[in-house]
């Protein structure tokens, strides 16, 4: 069973609907024991992170998840602003510490003369240059939907398994051992975003 | 780089998928769901579905509907969104916050937002302060008033509100709008084409994404839109509902013609 953590931000339904679609058990919860009993983690989001943060710790969260990712090694995947609130710190709206599971700072896109728009929101190619167990391989460019504006600056990077272009080049797809993150939405990225939860949920 | 968007519009009235024809005439055509099965969304970028109903009642039930009964647009979106995982864009009755929360709770990304607009602009700043920008799109209805000017319509079409539309665009975005769904009051079941000097008026104005809509008769309409009108996203309704496999030929054309967009995946769901 995945544990698709709810801490009252983003579209949780979506990636529920899409895990039933592919026939995979999940269940949305924020039950302490519901998550050290189930063998896979998801974080997803959509908000603030300063926010989102302030809510993990209201939950009584983050011990739970350090405990269950970063000791017991359950597979874990942040989506959007999942991702973004495993890295140390972010600049969204004043600074705040993240889990501080991958050694990152979350900045905003500064793309100055570009004509390029904030939010980044479309479908946007990330290219993948190191395998890993949540792609597919062989396909070394896929599309996928982004919406934010802010994008983690990775310390590591040979933790970045896939990037994206937006004026800056990002990271799209994180993966540190157990932790996998990406910065789109697979829920909402049709059969190739899908296919990405389904190798997630494979994992053993 | 980003791609630009190929978006199917549906338009639903009284629970019914209906065509448009000058935002007057409707032509029930059936079910909102198997239609979205029908048309193969998984080439689509993004659906819109846009409730014109007077009311708020939602009566699916017909005798050859899979669905049985639907009194509400809620259910539409939760069943559509355990379908398909694109975003997905809801509009038409949307008259305060909690109505926005309500669809966003039940699947839906982002809403179109119009008449709610001309009677309250504060609504904009509220609804993208509350959601945030990219998921608020206001809608613009534009005619060709007796003065053989553009002006922007509410009230599905009915209503003049004596603005210009350009005026009315800068102002949606200064107000918080994420993206602006620009519709052709004239255009709407022509099968003309898209009316361009609109399209390009209001692109040149605002810096958000334009999505065109009204007139598509023929899949290089679409690539008009894009290469002549610079819209970020093309919409259509009645091309999607009357032409089988429409959404690929209609990709195949705008990718002929060099324009960037995302490539038809010839896997379905089932083969994952």
């Amino acid at each position: 069973m995945i544990a698709i953590i709810n801490y009252g931000l983003g579209n949780l339904s979506s990636v529920k609907n899409a895990l039933d679609v592919l026939q995979i058990q999940s269940e949305i919860t924020n039950d302490i024991q519901k998550i050290q009993k189930a063998d896979k983690i998801i974080l997803p989001g959509v908000g603030a992170f300063g926010y989102g943060m302030e809510n993990l710790k209201k939950l009584d969260l983050i011990e739970v998840l350090n405990k269950e990712v970063i000791e017991n090694k359950k597979p874990f995947l942040g989506i959007c602003l999942g991702m973004q609130l495993i890295c140390k710190k972010s600049y969204e709206e004043g600074e705040f510490q993240g889990l501080g599971w991958i050694g990152a700072e979350v900045v905003r896109f500064n793309l100055g003369q570009s004509k390029l728009l904030v939010p980044h929101v479309g479908w946007n190619e990330v290219v993948c240059n190191l395998a890993s167990p949540i792609l597919s391989g062989g396909n070394t460019e896929q599309t996928f939907y982004f919406v934010h504006s802010y994008y983690p600056d990775v310390e590591d990077k040979n933790l970045v398994v896939g990037w994206c272009n937006y004026g800056v080049k990002f990271a799209a797809i994180l993966q540190k051992e157990n932790i996998f993150a990406v910065q789109f939405h697979p829920e909402k990225s049709q059969t190739e975003g899908l296919e990405i939860l389904r190798k997630f949920s494979n994992i053993s | 780089m980003l791609k630009k968007r190929l978006i199917p519009c549906l338009f639903l009235k009284n629970g019914r998928l209906v065509r448009s024809e000058k935002f007057s005439y409707h032509q029930v055509l059936g079910n909102p769901i198997t239609q979205v099965e029908r048309i193969n969304s998984w080439s689509a970028d993004e659906l819109i579905y846009i409730d014109i109903s007077d009311d708020q009642h939602h009566d699916l039930q017909r005798d050859d509907h899979k669905i049985k009964s639907m009194d509400s647009i809620y259910q539409i979106i939760e069943t559509v969104s355990k379908t398909c995982f694109i975003p997905l864009t809801f509009g038409g009755n949307i008259k305060n916050i909690a109505d926005i929360r309500e669809r966003l709770k039940r699947g839906a990304d982002k809403v179109i937002i119009n008449t709610a607009v001309f009677e309250n602009p504060d609504f904009i700043t509220k609804a993208s302060k509350a959601f945030g920008r990219q998921c608020i799109v206001v809608g613009i209805d534009v005619k060709i008033n007796e003065k053989k000017e553009y002006e922007v319509y509410v009230s599905h079409g009915k209503k003049p509100t004596g603005l210009d539309p350009v005026f009315f665009a800068e102002e949606v975005e200064k107000r918080g709008a994420g993206e602006i769904f620009l519709n052709s009051i004239d255009r709407d079941g022509s099968a003309n084409g898209y009316d361009i000097k609109l399209i390009k008026m209001v692109v040149k104005a605002v810096s958000i994404p334009v999505i065109a809509c009204g007139g598509v008769g023929e899949f290089s309409h679409f690539v008009d839109g894009i290469k002549e009108g610079g819209a970020s996203a093309v919409s259509a309704g009645n091309i999607f509902n009357f032409t089988e496999n429409s959404v690929i030929e209609a990709k195949k054309t705008l990718k002929n013609a060099g324009i960037d967009i995302r490539p038809i995946i010839n896997l379905s769901i089932k083969n994952i």
